[in-house]
């Protein structure tokens, strides 16, 4: 099985070769790149769907398979490992990719520059692919690096020169930085002797400060690539930057794999985890929920909006990270299996709902000819009706509402939360009380957040031109957006299939499953006993469904079916313009004003003209990362400040070369000397 | 369930007369609001041009959200038949979505006034919303459970005790249900003048049998407000599991005077006092979030507060 999905990877990668072969022998232009197109992502469609089922089964089937493969560095090669965390993130994986596939199978063909995505396509894939199979450091951060690389080259992909710069620079600063903060902590785990495979690494015996720095280097660097705040200032920038399906991607899947590494370092490869390590996790996770959705409230461009949803919900992720490793220091199994099965079923949950989301942001861009300004949009569920039921089922289950998917996995949360008054530790029963009201804040402020953002983008009436004559999308990507959006209500319907899968990892990690959830009556998921709590996804459905029927039959049986078309009321203002309706910017202006001047130092004023002066009067607003102003800048100048002053060395005399040489030289002695 | 909706438009109408009479109106008769939903579900829906499916789904959609909440809580007996359908978030997050989908219809049609109370009504959720969270914790760390017939028998039993904790909770909790159900002084149910309507707003382009929907269905969330308080604070009467008929219709009883008691204080809370500034009620609903978790992180701390 292992073998078979390593074959995958290889034939994601041959699959690029031969697109870049394919066209370069091949018909060029407009009917040879429909082709190319065609090709490729059919054939990312079959090696992902063949993966899905193959990791799929061994996630069920409880597979465990190692393998080394003669690559890489001589005498070690490269290990590779299968075992149900792996597994489990590899359904993630190849369900993101083969839905992103399907998509593009349409949206694809609308790509200006088709040679610009195709070939990077699939080695971001296989390296998506090879990072929760790679055993050993060395084999990890290749993964880990292809995946970035050929994701940065999609970045970069969308011919919008300026914008994709800057992403593509920041991005690739920061990523760079994530793998050197992995590469460190993998340094420090393999220690002195140089113990490159994981298996190695669990055994090993380190002292608590290399344990600590270790958990360090891997929130900087997973939490780098996942969009940890303050570590998360490239991917609104980068991940909207990319092609929609690759965006959807990104934000779906490749944070997930960000996730996967930091399970894979801190639940398993350090060993026993100290109480306080749950205190940063916690700290961090907290403030980046409420921060991502804050900033996604305030966010006008469409996909960017979506990419600090990403934010929120990696927030989210990390807060049931957090309360499990906390649980597990503590020795509380059970409920650090019941929070870290929260944490991997909403890191599920956002692939799904995030995906379908920005799916539906392709189909508007290809709709309107690439408006993202959700202020120039509106109207479009008379337009694109398949599209906007996908898009409002992903939209109520990222606003954590039952009875859909998202809702669940917060719950679950929820109920970890719920159980924690139980640790010990002083420090934890302050500062779990304030993560558990930032969760709350983060899910009501999502809700608001997507009625914002679907009540904008796709109800009201068009506010511009390309709005108003905007089409439906191809089968192809509706297909895609409606089977992630089925999959949403599924899962949250029935979320016990998810959880009973989910119980291997679980076991693996902390040593401890949920309660086995298929087998209780109707269906319903009781994460710990039935007195304490317990939800039923159908029956609420079911419930909801049958009564709206009832009432609809009954009404329009017994009372009246009259319905007549009249103009819009408004409280008998005539006359009513597109642009007299509410924008995205004034519906959020209350909450603006409520946290904007705390979170983001925002400030409005009105500039009126002079009287008798012709001008406008002006409504300016400002609005800051406070993040980017207080920690990236300065780093940013110092590093300038330094490279000026280092400027001078390359044009000194070979004398004053000569006495660097020999003073360095006297230092290190002196440094060898006192050491021993 | 059906109980909750023959008594919700009563409640409300008691309400209507109790304000009508300490402002020495002589006001509505008591059964005005059944003949208000006769009228409303008779007459013809006067539907905007560009209104959406969404638009027309939503009543429906809203009221039965609201109902399932509200037949979830423990009226007058505590062992529901399907209590372990959903637990007290499972309820909180299902208003959440009648919510979510009246702030959508309120956007369909694109008028200015529909923006106004989604843009506010927004403002009051992600602040009502976490408060009600926070107190579902405290609830739930006292009775060590979130299923409402567990926390009701808990609470009717002897070993609770008198708690800091639920005296914040009771407090942060009342203000939760003004601010829900747009009560002054976060709302004024019965305005339309249009600096001040949040709900009314947002349901301004409904008419006929819709706005029948969405009427029931904003009383129907008094009543659940009122029936979730006095599940959890005052639940004495309520009728255990297999009581027999005669428990069952004292718990009946009882709930009904209690709803009466909390529609009369309701009338007076607000005619003594006057609406606040849209801004303002951050500040308010502010204060039930901080008290629900002081309440909460007192639970922490010592699980006897």
């Amino acid at each position: 099985m292992l073998t078979a999905l390593l074959l995958c990877a290889v034939a994601l990668l041959a699959v690029s070769v031969l697109a870049v072969l394919g066209y370069g022998g091949g018909r060029r232009g407009v009917a040879g790149g429909a082709v190319a197109t065609t090709l490729v992502y059919g054939g990312c469609l079959a090696v992902s769907a063949l993966a899905f089922v193959l990791a799929l089964a061994a996630l069920l089937g409880g597979v465990t398979a190692g393998l080394t493969v003669p690559l890489g560095l001589p005498w070690l090669g490269a290990h590779f490992r299968l075992d149900a965390l792996s597994a489990a993130f590899l359904v993630l994986v190849t369900l993101g990719a083969a839905g992103a596939s399907f998509y593009a199978l349409g949206y694809g063909q609308h790509a200006e520059a088709p040679m610009r995505v195709l070939p990077f396509y699939p080695v971001f894939l296989a390296g998506m692919l090879l990072v929760p199979l790679a055993d050993d450091a060395y084999a990890f951060l290749l993964c880990w690096e292809l995946m970035s690389l050929a994701s940065w080259a999609l970045v970069l992909a969308e011919p919008r020169p300026e914008e994709n710069a800057r992403a593509g620079y920041l991005y690739i600063v920061m990523a760079s930085f994530g793998t050197l903060a992995l590469l460190l902590a993998f340094g420090l785990l393999a220690g002195p002797e140089g113990h490159y495979a994981f298996a190695e690494m669990r055994g090993a015996e380190r002292t608590p400060l290399t344990s600590a720095l270790v958990l360090t280097l891997a929130i900087l660097g997973a939490g780098s690539k996942a969009g940890l705040v303050p570590l998360h200032v490239w991917l609104p920038l980068a991940h909207p930057a990319a092609p929609s399906h690759v965006s959807a991607l990104m934000s779906g899947v490749m944070t997930k794999v960000a996730v996967y590494a930091f399970i894979r370092i801190v639940f398993d490869l350090v060993g026993q985890p100290e109480w306080w390590w749950s205190i940063p996790i916690l700290t961090l996770g907290g403030s980046t929920a409420a921060l991502g959705v804050l900033h996604a409230l305030m966010e006008r461009d469409l996909k960017r909006l979506l990419a600090y949803s990403t934010i929120e919900n990696i927030g989210i992720v990390f807060i049931g990270l957090g309360l499990a490793l906390a649980f597990e220091a503590s020795g509380y199994r059970a409920a650090a299996a019941l929070a870290l099965t929260a944490a991997l079923f909403h890191a599920f949950n956002h692939t799904l709902f995030k995906s379908a989301l920005f799916y539906g942001a392709g189909a508007v861009l290809t709709a309107t000819h690439g408006e993202r300004n959700i202020e120039r949009l509106g109207g479009l569920i008379h337009r694109m009706p398949v599209s906007s039921a996908a898009v409002l089922v992903a939209a109520m289950a990222a606003a954590a509402l039952p009875p859909l998917n998202g809702f669940v996995s917060e719950w679950l949360a929820f109920q970890a939360i719920l159980v924690s008054p139980d640790l010990p530790q002083w420090g934890l029963k302050f500062l779990i009380p304030t993560v558990g009201m930032l969760l709350a804040l983060a899910a009501a402020l999502a809700a608001s957040c997507f009625v914002r953002a679907y009540g904008i983008a796709w109800l009201g009436r068009p506010r511009t031109a390309a709005a108003a004559e905007a089409v439906e999308t191809d089968r192809f990507s509706s297909a895609a957006m409606l089977g992630c959006a089925a999959l949403c209500v599924l899962f949250g319907l029935f979320p016990g299939l998810v959880i009973d899968a989910l119980a291997p990892v679980t076991e693996g990690l902390v040593g401890a499953r949920m309660p086995a959830q298929l087998g209780q009556a109707w269906l319903s998921i009781v994460p710990i006993a039935d007195s304490r709590s317990s939800y039923n996804g159908v029956l609420v459905f079911l419930f909801i469904v049958a009564s709206a029927m009832m009432a609809a039959a009954a009404i329009h049986r017994f009372a009246s079916r009259a319905l007549r078309r009249a103009p819009p009321w408004d409280c008998g203002f005539p006359n009513l313009s597109p642009s007299m309706q509410y924008t995205g910017t004034s519906l959020s202006q209350p909450l603006r004003r409520v946290f904007g001047p705390v979170v983001f130092r925002s400030r409005e004023h009105v500039e009126m003209p002079l009287p008798g002066s012709v001008a406008p009067a002006r409504i300016v607003r400002q609005r800051q990362d406070l993040v980017w102003e207080f920690l990236y800048l300065p780093i940013g100048r110092a590093v300038g400040r330094a490279t000026e002053v280092l400027n001078h060395l390359q044009f000194l005399t070979i004398r004053r070369y000569l006495v660097f040489v020999f003073l360095s030289l006297v230092l290190l002695l002196l440094g060898l000397g006192l050491w021993s | 369930m059906f109980l909750v909706l023959l008594v919700a438009p009563l409640l409300t109408g008691l309400v209507r007369k109790v304000k009508a009479r300490l402002q020495r109106r002589r006001g509505p008769p008591l059964l005005q609001p059944y003949r208000d939903l006769r009228r409303l579900l008779r007459q013809e829906v006067v539907l905007a041009e560009n209104a959406s499916w969404l638009f027309r789904v939503a009543p429906y959609l809203v009221f039965t959200a609201t109902w399932v909440a509200a037949a979830l809580v423990p009226t007058f007996a505590t062992g529901l038949l399907f209590s372990w359908t959903g637990d007290l978030i499972a309820i909180i997050a299902l208003l959440a979505t009648a919510r979510f989908l009246l702030g959508l219809a309120a956007l369909d049609i694109g008028t200015s006034f529909g923006g106004i109370g989604a843009s506010r009504e927004s403002l009051i959720a992600s602040l009502a919303e976490p408060a009600t969270i926070m107190i579902v914790f405290t609830i739930a760390l006292i009775a060590g459970s979130t299923q409402l017939s567990h926390i009701a028998a808990f609470m009717a039993s002897e070993d609770v005790g008198l708690r800091v904790s639920l005296a914040f909770a009771l407090v942060a909790l009342v203000i939760v249900a003004i601010a829900e159900n747009a009560r002054i002084p976060v709302d004024n149910p019965s305005t339309h003048l249009e600096l001040t309507m949040v709900h009314e707003a947002m349901v301004l382009e409904y008419s006929g049998r819709h706005l029948a929907m969405i009427e029931a269905a904003a009383w129907v969330k008094l009543v659940f407000h009122l029936s979730l308080i006095a599940c959890i604070f005052f639940p004495f009467g309520l009728a255990q599991n297999g009581g027999g008929l005669v428990a069952y219709a004292i718990g009946a009883g009882l709930w009904l005077l209690k709803l009466a008691a909390g529609g009369v204080l309701l009338a007076m809370f607000e005619t003594s006092i006057a609406k606040m500034r849209v801004f303002r009620v951050p500040g308010f609903l502010g204060g039930a979030l901080m008290l629900g978790l002081l309440a909460t992180l007192l639970l922490f701390i010592s699980g006897s507060f």
